[in-house]
């Protein structure tokens, strides 16, 4: 996927006066937020089974080659082929090569967000294989030829009105209104496909080192159905995605479901290992899992490496007051919200990414919410600090910046400036005690006032008795 | 060097640099997967199978109960007809000998089509805490019959509920030597919320589930 992060500034603009947007933004908060909140106290104790999940997370982390390979090895030893690739276009080379190899002509996909990191769809139809997207929200966007905009729910952004337009032009009938009709449609309309597939594409939520499986959560069903009725099968996903055990796993998909839909469990959760046996009725014939670096393993070892810990249920994103008013198209790639703003620029470059690590109040929500306990501030945090170190910042802000740092270091002059700039701004803010413009920050007056300070400073105050 | 050389190696030389952490010997991880430690558990609900049913209703699956096997074709007859849902489907094998036809039936065990409108299926086994079913793929178990047909019905002995997934996986290494190729958790019928996060029951599997409750 094309990353367009570079103009964010723009796109938030734009999102922030999208008034269908904002109304979608809202139901989001509603079903997710409050969601997730009524299903995680069901966890007995939430606390110590957030920490086992990041300590699962990390035994595989300070690990991953050991359990990469005794991955690679389970997985082979029950039929499946594993494959390497060290970016997206070498995922979807090895795809097409896949596809060739097995005389593939059509191929049906469950949702994959690494699968969007390649850009994978457009590269197969190159290669001359049909793809269709099942997973209802997946399906309307590649009708919509438009990108994801959550990881979970990717067509938050679109209301059933605009679906029922897309359906009835796409589809060819009668335009249907109801949710549950325009659901029927598209079960009616995918059948087939799934059928007649020669190829079925999914992704991973994990992998078990123990059994050489590929674990896939689903609602719709149609992950089961593209991995059970084609005969070749390939999954793609991170590298980071190993657990060690069966028991493992269970602990982080006891926190998944409920972090991301708010679901005590979703209705499928599919436990996929090998190839079918000659006596099997149903399954696939090949087996194929990509296993996708695309710079994750930069992160290794490197004091970013909590954020591979990552397991995609988009609490984060659900939870922060800047993803809950700008949505997900205006951070620019596949994934948004805080976690999008750690991993975009670490996967795709920081340079190509600036305002997204700056993008984000550092309430700290992310990291409350968060099952795996990512430290997502903290990681923004270092982003913007390398930032400041590699120059990245513009030539103001450095200027400012370094200003207030040469400024706190030196007491004196520093209570000089203040008790001068809080008598102007006092001044300047009249009888109502507001200033409306404040030369260099016209993007804080711009929306609202700023209150002018009462006229001392508070270390004046202190010194007067008058603290309280 | 090909990507898969290229990509361990990176990792290699990153982990060599990880003073805090370090790499865990090797023993701690084969004792790791020969052990397979258990994270923090929910409580053993007192009543398993009222915490099973209470949780499968939940869900959105219905549930039946009898105490003999028999009584299930007409259970399902009942069912069926007051949904006015077809009076036809597949079912296992291992569920063929059940009096299909004597509750006005027609059900027939084979692999499923497109064209099923109603699977019967057995469970491996059930999960109180999340009211889970647990089923595993195989020559006499087909994973299609619980996921093409409108209505999945599947048949539960009571005595194979366990509590948690951790359970469920502690019986199937006990009872099956290798991993099957598909084990499928079902939790109720398929649903999506992709359209304006409004939950719609029935989008690419059975738009309903039916337990029924017997003992073996």
């Amino acid at each position: 996927m094309q990353n367009t992060a570079i103009n964010f500034k723009r796109q938030v603009t734009i999102k922030l006066a999208d008034a269908r947007l904002q109304d979608a933004l809202a139901r989001l908060q509603t079903r997710f937020v409050e969601g997730r909140s009524a299903v995680i106290s069901e966890i007995h104790d939430l606390e110590e089974t957030r920490t086992a999940a990041a300590a699962i997370r990390d035994r595989v982390l300070n690990d991953l080659e050991h359990w990469l390979l005794q991955f690679e090895q389970q997985a082979t030893a029950r039929g499946a082929i594993v494959h390497w690739a060290e970016t997206g276009d070498d995922v979807n080379r090895i795809v097409a090569g896949i596809a060739a190899l097995h005389g593939v002509k059509t191929a049906v996909k469950s949702k994959s967000m690494v699968s969007e990191e390649c850009g994978l769809n457009d590269a197969l139809e190159l290669a001359g294989v049909k793809v269709m997207e099942t997973d209802l929200g997946e399906y309307i966007l590649q009708l919509a030829h438009e990108a994801p905009s959550h990881i979970v729910a990717p067509v938050v952004h679109k209301n059933k009105e605009e679906i029922s337009d897309l359906f009835a032009e796409k589809h060819q009938l009668p335009r249907k209104t109801g949710i549950a009709e325009l659901c029927r449609e598209a079960r009616v309309v995918l059948r087939p496909a799934f059928l007649n597939a020669d190829m079925g594409i999914s992704g991973g939520n994990f992998l078990v080192a123990e059994t050489g499986s590929v674990l896939i959560v689903t609602n719709e069903g149609n992950g089961r159905l593209a991995t059970t009725l084609p005969r070749v099968h390939v999954a793609i996903t991170g590298i980071e995605k190993v657990v060690p055990t069966l028991e493992d796993v269970t602990t982080l998909v006891r926190l998944l479901p409920r972090s991301a839909t708010g679901q005590s469990i979703t209705n499928y959760v599919s436990v996929l290992t090998g190839t079918k046996n000659s006596a099997d009725h149903d399954g696939p014939e090949h087996f194929h899992i990509i296993l996708l670096d695309n710079n994750r393993s930069s992160l290794v070892g490197s004091e970013m490496q909590e954020m591979l810990r990552c397991i995609r249920c988009g609490a984060c994103m659900n939870h922060c007051p800047v993803y809950q008013n700008i949505g997900g198209h205006a951070y620019g790639w596949v994934y948004p919200g805080p976690m999008g703003s750690i991993l975009t620029p670490l996967l795709s470059g920081l340079e190509k990414s600036p305002d997204l690590p700056n993008a984000s109040t550092l309430c700290g929500a992310c990291a409350v919410v968060c099952p795996v306990k990512i430290p997502l501030p903290d990681l923004l945090r270092k982003l913007r600090e390398k930032q400041m170190e590699h120059g990245m910042k513009s030539r103001r802000e450095t200027f400012m910046l370094n200003s207030w740092a040469w400024l706190a270091l030196h007491p004196a002059i520093y209570a000089l400036t203040t008790k001068i700039g809080v008598r102007l701004m006092s001044l300047l803010g009249g009888k109502d005690k507001l200033l409306h413009t404040l030369p260099g920050a016209s993007g804080w007056t711009d929306g609202r006032d700023f209150p002018a300070p009462a006229g001392k400073t508070f270390r004046e105050l202190y010194k007067q008795g008058q603290h309280l | 060097m090909n990507a898969r050389e290229k990509i361990l190696g990176r990792i290699r030389n990153a982990q060599a640099r990880m003073p805090q952490t370090g790499a865990t010997p090797r023993e701690t991880i084969s004792s790791h997967l020969a052990q397979h430690p258990r994270g923090p558990l929910p409580p053993v609900p007192e009543d398993m199978l009222a915490c099973f049913k209470e949780r499968a209703l939940k869900l959105s699956s219905d549930v039946l109960e009898t105490n003999d096997r028999m009584e299930i074709p007409g259970l399902l007859a009942r069912y069926l007809s007051e949904r006015k849902l077809p009076m036809r489907g597949v079912c296992w094998p291992s569920l063929a000998g059940l009096p299909w036809s004597g509750a006005g039936l027609e059900m027939q065990s084979r692999p499923t089509r497109d064209m099923d409108l109603i699977g019967v299926t057995g469970a491996f086994c059930a999960i109180a805490e999340t009211g889970t079913l647990m089923l595993l793929s195989g020559a006499e178990t087909p994973a299609t019959t619980s996921l093409l047909p409108e209505t999945h019905v599947a048949v539960l002995d009571p005595s194979r509920i366990v509590a948690t997934m951790e359970d469920a996986w502690e019986l199937l290494r006990k009872e099956h030597q290798q991993q099957p190729r598909a084990v499928n958790f079902i939790s109720g019928p398929s649903r999506t919320a992709d359209i304006e996060q409004t939950v719609t029951l029935g989008a690419h599997g059975p738009y309903r589930v039916l337990l029924i409750l017997a003992p073996h």
